[in-house]
């Protein structure tokens, strides 16, 4: 789908460098953290959650999410977009846009009234409840213990419920036969695939794709961390401002929350 | 139970029958292979709007598989003895068309190798989930109920086997009904009234399809269906169609009503293109109307012919519902942001565009060509051709000379 998206501008400041540096330096001292509970620090960062060691299973303790300050995210940038492709390996080109795999996009959005305009990256909200795994007939949809939305590509059918229940558009169909993946990332043809969170990369201590991009180009507009840690930047922020879930009305308790809109 | 002998004539027609469906069948199970292959880019499914034609067909053999059984329940449930003839006719294509149904859908997966693990897997909160022990129940039961028809010794329990399958095929269109009555995403579904609308559905559209195939089997052993039979069942059929037509209206009259629905009810009945054209013209001219007329008035109904057009249209009419109700539900993008104009590059805020290429048509029509084969070949291996005894009617006042 990169075919489709739109270059934009990129910001060469090195403020998102540094502040990677940061990431990892925290993430190192993530275990320090743990064993030093009166060490209060001064800022925490995005992953402050050490790597899940193999065979150790994800802890209910955890619940990842995703903060996204719409005033800061830019319409026409697509660097989360880009950056996704680049790291899931959805690099397939397709005849029928339609019929491409999206796991994040921009969407622009007007208020009607008034004409004021919002730009915002829509992906897999992690609900709490989601009902993609609710209709799912295989056990596939699934949602792990610290609340990323999965598809098992070895045991979906394809049989799209999951497209038909998601509220947010968030699911893809893969329509044509697939090469040159990335190992960590399986993908396949006939099955269903969405926003993993950048699973792969979360178990090994780091933050989504998108997030990593968004923060290094400066934008800053994308936050990632763990909802049930009170200290987190992620629960600090979302208690300080005012948030907004996606179709709140259904009540699916979203991973994803928006500020700004 | 006698052996049929069969004219070399009747023998002739039987295998052009067989080979009619069968190529049909083929031609089908052709293009499955080829979409397993190629993948649904070949398919004029999208992201947006990803359960299709052949969906629209199979949900509608499901369907009527349901309904095609309640002339046998009509007869076994409840006493109607001009019925029970027919119930062996009717069991037969409740299974076959429910196999069918399943077949197309099946055959659409994207991984249709993999349909072992949806029937092994349970999950409580799925619909589809439901539906793996709902369909296989389904089967059974009606299979028993054939038993206990078609076999003497069985004849015994075949009240008991009648209610069995009344009950389980009103539970299994509520299933039906629910995919759809229990998707929250959308505005086109989360209705509980869904559940009893396909259920009425279901009887319509199954009563068609019963009528059209017991004219055909008279016509090929040059018998005519009693008048008074005749009205009897034209008028059910007239009752069914009426009562989808209620259905219909209070679905879209709530709808309507609401003013987060309005939208999408604009959209449907007036400027959906292709979708208000086949609700108006394919389900409530055609469908609807027009049948209803056929079937009431008192000179045309009486016709050679008359019934079995109106059936014919009842069909057509449930399958333009269908599709605006399945193609056009997804067409109509997700309202995230309500009171926003929404845009994307994945088409967020568009009306969704489908076409259906020739393999899903194909697919989709192997769907009738499966069901007529096996309905062929059942009624030539078995006795499932109503033997009405006018006598036994005449005694119970449903015929008059």
């Amino acid at each position: 789908m990169s075919e489709h998206h739109i270059n934009t501008e990129k910001d060469s400041g090195n403020g998102g460098a540094s502040r990677r540096n940061f990431i990892g330096a925290v993430a190192a001292a993530g275990g320090l953290a743990a064993i030093a509970p009166g060490i209060h620090l001064v800022q925490v960062s995005q992953a402050n959650t050490p790597p899940r060691p193999a065979g150790e299973a994800a802890s209910k303790a955890v619940r990842w999410g995703m903060l996204i300050d719409t005033t800061k995210c830019a319409s026409g940038c697509t660097d989360c977009v880009k950056a996704c492709a680049t790291e899931n390996g959805i690099n397939e080109t397709v005849k029928d846009a339609r019929q491409g795999s999206q796991w994040i996009r921009k969407i622009d959005i007007k208020e009607v009234k008034t004409g004021r305009t919002h730009s915002l990256p829509m992906l897999c909200q992690h609900c709490a409840n989601p009902p993609c795994v609710d209709v799912c007939p295989t056990g596939a949809s699934m949602k792990r213990a610290d609340g990323i939305v999965l598809v098992d590509r070895h045991i979906c059918i394809g049989c799209r419920y999951c497209m038909m229940a998601c509220p947010y558009k968030a699911r893809s169909f893969v329509h044509q036969p697939l090469t040159e993946q990335n190992p960590e990332v399986p993908r396949g043809q006939g099955c269903v695939e969405s926003c993993t969170f950048c699973v792969h990369r979360v178990d090994k201590g780091q933050i989504p794709a998108c997030v990593e991009t968004c923060t290094k180009e400066g934008h800053n507009a994308m936050l990632f961390g763990d909802l049930n840690d009170p200290n987190s930047e992620i629960s600090r922020r979302v208690a300080q401002v005012t948030t907004t879930q996606v179709r709140a009305d259904l009540k699916l308790d979203l991973g994803v929350r928006y500020q700004g809109i | 139970m006698k052996i049929e002998q069969y004219t070399p004539a009747e023998e002739r027609l039987f295998y052009i029958l067989l080979a009619l469906g069968g190529l049909v069948s083929a031609l089908g199970l052709a293009a499955a292979y080829y979409m397993e292959h190629s993948g649904h880019v070949v398919t004029g499914m999208t992201n947006q709007v990803f359960w299709g034609l052949p969906h629209v067909f199979g949900i509608f053999l499901i369907v009527a598989a349901s309904g095609v059984l309640n002339v046998a329940s009509i007869g076994s449930v409840f006493g109607k003895k001009a019925y029970k003839p027919r119930a062996p006719l009717s069991g037969l294509l409740a299974i076959i068309m429910l196999a069918a149904g399943l077949a197309i859908i099946m055959l659409d997966l994207g991984r249709a190798d993999r349909v072992l693990i949806a029937a092994t897997h349970v999950n409580l909160t799925s619909v589809f989930g439901w539906n793996m022990i709902l369909y296989p129940v389904f089967f059974g039961l009606v299979g028993l109920y054939l038993w206990t028809l078609m076999d003497r010794r069985m004849n015994a329990y075949y009240k008991a086997a009648g209610f069995s399958a009344f009950i389980w095929r009103l539970v299994m269109t509520t299933g039906t009904g629910s995919i759809f009555g229990f998707v929250v995403a959308r505005q086109a579904y989360q209705s509980a009234i869904l559940a009893p609308m396909f259920i009425i559905m279901s009887f319509a559209w199954g009563l068609a399809v019963f009528l059209l195939v017991q004219r055909s089997m008279y016509a090929w052993n040059n018998m005519e269906l009693n008048p008074a039979l005749r009205q009897r069942l034209k008028n059910l059929l007239g009752t069914f169609i009426t009562a989808v037509l209620y259905f219909v209206i209070v679905y879209h009259l709530t709808n309507i009503y609401y003013a987060k629905e309005t939208a999408f009810e604009h959209f449907i009945l007036v400027s959906g293109g292709v979708y208000p054209l086949l609700f108006w013209g394919g389900y409530v001219v055609v469908g609807t109307l027009l049948p209803l007329f056929l079937l009431y008035h008192p000179a045309i109904w009486q016709k050679s012919g008359a019934v079995s057009f109106a059936a014919a249209l009842t069909i057509i009419g449930g399958l333009c519902q269908l599709y605006v109700f399945i193609i056009g539900g997804q067409a109509f993008p997700l309202e995230m942001f309500p009171g926003m104009e929404v845009t994307s590059t994945f088409f967020d805020g568009a009306i969704g565009t489908y076409v259906p290429s020739v393999p899903e048509i194909l697919l989709s029509l192997s769907g009738i060509g499966i069901g007529f084969t096996l309905t062929v070949i059942g009624v030539r291996v078995l006795r499932f051709l109503p033997q009405d005894d006018v006598a036994m009617l005449k005694d119970a006042g449903y015929l008059h000379d």
